[in-house]
């Protein structure tokens, strides 16, 4: 044993009599992950919050959550002797006076914009592969929630250095919660410590922005990946992988390495765009106040479809009994947007109770051979599409030389006719690409090489596909449709009713597919030439 | 549930090819070197971060091909610390890719449900913890218990109370009082209609008592937007053109949607557009909503002159300013 083994032997020694830490350990260090780019996904937003804690922990070093008035003396000229908020002069002062502060600041920007974005790419992929399914219905749950609450924080944040356009977000905060029927008022009024902008709203959110909801995405993140860990990750169907075993490389050392690797490679690229590319420059925008707004006034992209949505809504207000419901800013504020996430929340609920399927999934499926979920993704894309088309209005319109007007009668209308659409085109898709496999098991690829035979005929060559392909476009199961009971034996009506008549359709609907070869077929076809 | 179709045979896992780094000692080694240069190239990363840092000034523009004008010390510290950590990304994932195995291995999976007996055991002592806990047979304890975790939860929120004060009827009230001066905003100056040219827009806001310093929060009421149009230009009934002074229109500059500054006049079509969500109004028509999501027109504050031929408020605003609430009469 050279000394250096010597030295690991006794500190491992020293923890394991102290913790038993090496019969855990020697089962993870070889824990397999199977290998594709699109597991990559979920890792990134990993690792945005990780570059979201530490350069945020850099930002608290110097700026001062507060709304208290300032005249700020740094050494930014055009605002020189102009009265703000110390959050405001505090952001402006890490900006130019702190030497790394306006890159940090804009790797912070950055890491939140991709952070978001990470998530909802890794979002539909597990959507579309169906990774959602039992037994991993929790920690979709924990998703739509990392989700939302990534949202929040995402806003929370780009509203700290009070600058005139975070300001009007907050402005544009307050009256949504303003609309709340019977509380708003009120809850406006505790929110803000009285009228709006107040003197407490920017310290309140900084402690929920930098504590509250960090600590809750720790927790999140933390069971999020102990569920992956314990549940063993999904993998793509091919030959050798079965839903009873997961194929890929061992945690130590590959894992390691290329995990490890890639997290300062997603930094890496975050400081490159921190470095060269600006990002809220907010000393352009100048401090708030409430009798101000610069032209082209927009949210960071992931509330966009939601300033969309408020943006088209028709403009209805009712006045009832002496009270006032706002439904112009209810309805696209608020509404909606909790219809989207509760339904999103319970998709793997309603799909199971769709296709009566209530087996447990590892192996992940091609989205073609769903195409009912994959027409409903499309769908739900579509709308979130049209809403955030129509947040960006006025700026489409100044760079397409379109009018405002052009465009909200388009969203408006798109946002209702678009998606169903969508569903039936996506649907028709999927179905025509497993017709294009099922040709492809059958007749194997077309190669282009004409032949004549010796009576004149001309045919093309078709190349079989090898074992190791025909397997993985066949591999998967079928559904079959849920046949609709009416009544029992004895003539008992389904006390289901009307339920039962529903599933029945949807599970009709998810049952419609292009039947995949089957063994005999392709015996049939073998010999015989094509 | 499924058809269950006999999916063709499975053919295993193919079989595993060999990389050159695998056979080769020399395409190995070659491997080894790249994995140290991505590294190195880090080091060089740092030193560069480090030079910026420390010895380029901060006031230092250089010209760099696409950005243009660009500060250097920002530029270095910057392109320095991406480096210093991409390159180690590059440097371990290659290393991972050339040199470490492979090779794919299986591990096996098990059921997530546990076994049967496990349940069982499970619920047998579930059911023997609330047995001698007596909950089933103790009713009283139950409830009472109940009872008070619930009201428990109570103190929780009272003291959240003092977070803000109660609304009263502050949402009705601004600084507009019958004969107000309006006031240049910025520069506080009274002004009189001659000094507003027709077509001409000025924000404004009420003339504060002496000593009183404007708030933020007096701003998201109190500011107004005055309009100069030729009179005729008006479509307003007898009562609202009224509120007019020689084709001097006030209205609140805060928009009936959701708060924003409606800030945008556009002359030609005399429209008011909130940039926030383009509710347009037309000022005409006493700020008559034509498009976008606002459902009510923009307050119109009635003006008039004083003895000295100041523009003054003739009375305070009619409704509530700004958007919509619960208790808002309208």
């Amino acid at each position: 044993m050279s000394a250096r083994e010597k030295v690991a032997a006794n500190v491992a020694n020293y923890v394991d009599e102290r913790t038993g830490a090496a019969s855990w350990m020697k089962k993870n260090l070889q824990k397999v992950f199977p290998d594709h780019w699109s597991f990559m996904l979920g890792e990134i937003a990993l690792y945005s919050f990780l570059i979201l804690l530490l350069s945020g922990t850099f930002l608290t070093f110097w700026f001062d959550p507060s709304m208290r008035h300032v005249v700020y003396e740094g050494s930014y000229q055009p605002l020189k002797d102009v009265e703000m908020s110390a959050a405001y002069a505090s952001t402006l002062h890490i900006s130019f006076d702190v030497r790394g502060g306006l890159l940090m600041r804009q790797i912070h920007h950055w890491a939140a914009l991709i952070f978001m974005a990470a998530i909802v790419v890794h979002l539909l992929r597990v959507f579309f592969t169906g990774a959602f399914r039992k037994p991993r219905e929790f920690n979709w749950i924990l998703g739509i929630a990392l989700l939302t609450l990534g949202i929040v924080e995402g806003f929370l944040g780009y509203s700290l250095p009070d600058d005139l356009l975070s300001g009007t977000g907050i402005r544009i905060a307050h009256a949504i919660i303003q609309s709340i029927p019977v509380v708003g008022t009120y809850l406006s009024f505790f929110a803000f410590g009285g009228a709006f902008p107040g003197e407490v709203f920017i310290p309140r959110i900084y402690i929920v922005h930098v504590l509250l909801l960090p600590g809750i995405f720790l927790a999140l993140i933390t069971v999020h990946l102990m569920l992956v860990w314990y549940q063993k990750h999904t993998q793509y169907p091919g030959p050798g992988r079965t839903e009873k075993n997961v194929v890929g490389y061992p945690l130590m050392p590959v894992y390691m390495a290329k995990a490890g690797g890639f997290f300062f490679i997603v930094f890496g690229i975050t400081a490159l765009l921190g470095a060269v590319a600006s990002i809220n420059p907010i000393w352009l925008y100048g401090p708030y106040t409430p009798g101000q707004i610069s032209a082209g006034s927009q949210p960071d992209w992931y509330m966009g479809w939601l300033d969309g949505l408020v943006r088209m809504a028709p403009p209805i207000e009712t006045y009832l009994f002496g009270y006032t419901v706002s439904w112009n800013i209810l309805i696209p504020g608020l509404i909606i947007p909790g219809i989207i996430f509760t339904g999103m929340a319970l998709y793997p609920f309603i799909e199971s109770w769709m296709t009566g399927d209530k087996k447990e999934h590892h192996l992940l499926d091609r989205p073609r051979n769903v195409p009912n979920r994959t027409a409903l993704g499309v769908m739900s894309l579509t709308f979130m599409l049209v809403a955030l088309i129509n947040g960006g209005n006025d700026i489409i319109a100044t760079h397409f030389d379109l009018t405002i007007n052009q465009i909200m009668w388009f969203s408006r209308i798109g946002i209702i006719v678009l998606p169903p659409l969508a569903f039936v085109i996506t649907k028709r898709i999927c179905l025509s690409l497993q017709r294009a496999d099922r040709e492809l098991v059958l007749h194997g690829k077309e190669t282009g090489r004409l032949v004549m035979l010796p009576h004149g005929e001309f045919i093309e060559v078709h190349e079989e596909l090898s074992a190791e392909k025909k397997y993985t476009l066949t591999q998967h199961q079928q559904p079959a449709a849920i046949a609709l009971v009416k009544e029992d034996a004895r003539g008992v009506l389904n006390p289901k009713g009307i339920r039962a008549k529903l599933q029945a359709r949807f599970s009709a609907a998810n049952a419609e597919n292009i039947a995949k070869p089957t063994p005999d077929e392709l015996k049939q076809l073998e010999g015989g030439h094509h | 549930m499924s058809s269950e179709l006999e999916p063709l045979a499975d053919p295993g896992l193919p079989e595993h090819i060999h990389r050159k780094a695998d056979t080769d000692p020399i395409a190995a080694k070659r491997a080894e070197r790249q994995v140290a240069v991505l590294f190195s190239l880090s080091a060089f990363g740092t030193v560069l971060f480090l030079f910026s840092f420390f010895f380029v000034d901060e006031d230092q523009f250089i010209f760099v091909p696409i950005m243009g004008s660009t500060n250097a010390h920002q530029l270095g510290i910057g392109i320095g610390m991406a480096m210093s950590l991409l390159f180690i990304g590059f440097g371990a994932v290659h290393w991972a890719k050339t040199l470490m195995p492979d090779q794919e291995v299986i591990a096996y999976r098990h059921e997530m449900r546990s076994e049967d007996s496990d349940r069982q055991d499970f619920v047998k002592a579930a059911k023997a913890g609330a047995e001698t806990a007596g909950l089933g047979r103790r009713p009283l304890i139950k409830r009472s218990l109940a009872a008070a975790a619930g009201l428990a939860g109570l103190p929780a929120i009272i003291l959240l109370r003092d977070l803000g004060p109660l609304p009263g009827n502050s949402l009705n009230e601004t600084n507009w009082k019958t004969g107000t001066r309006l006031v240049t905003d910025p520069g506080d100056r009274p002004i009189k209609a001659s000094d507003l040219e027709v077509g001409g827009v000025a924000q404004v806001m009420p003339a504060l008592a002496a000593g009183k310093k404007r708030t933020l929060e007096d701003i998201a009421k109190d500011a107004v937007l005055l309009i100069r149009l030729r009179p005729a230009e008006f479509q307003l009934d007898a009562e609202r053109l009224s509120w007019t002074h020689e084709g001097i229109i006030a209205f609140s500059k805060i928009c009936s949607h959701m708060g924003c500054a409606v800030a945008l006049y556009e002359q030609t079509t005399k429209h008011l557009l909130c940039p926030c969500h383009q509710s347009t109004f037309d000022v005409t028509r006493a700020a008559k909503v034509i498009f976008g999501p606002a459902a009510r027109p923009l307050p119109q504050l009635a003006i008039t002159v004083d003895s000295e031929g100041y523009l003054v408020a003739k009375q305070p605003f009619t409704e509530a300013v700004g958007p919509s609430f619960w208790e808002r009469k309208s």
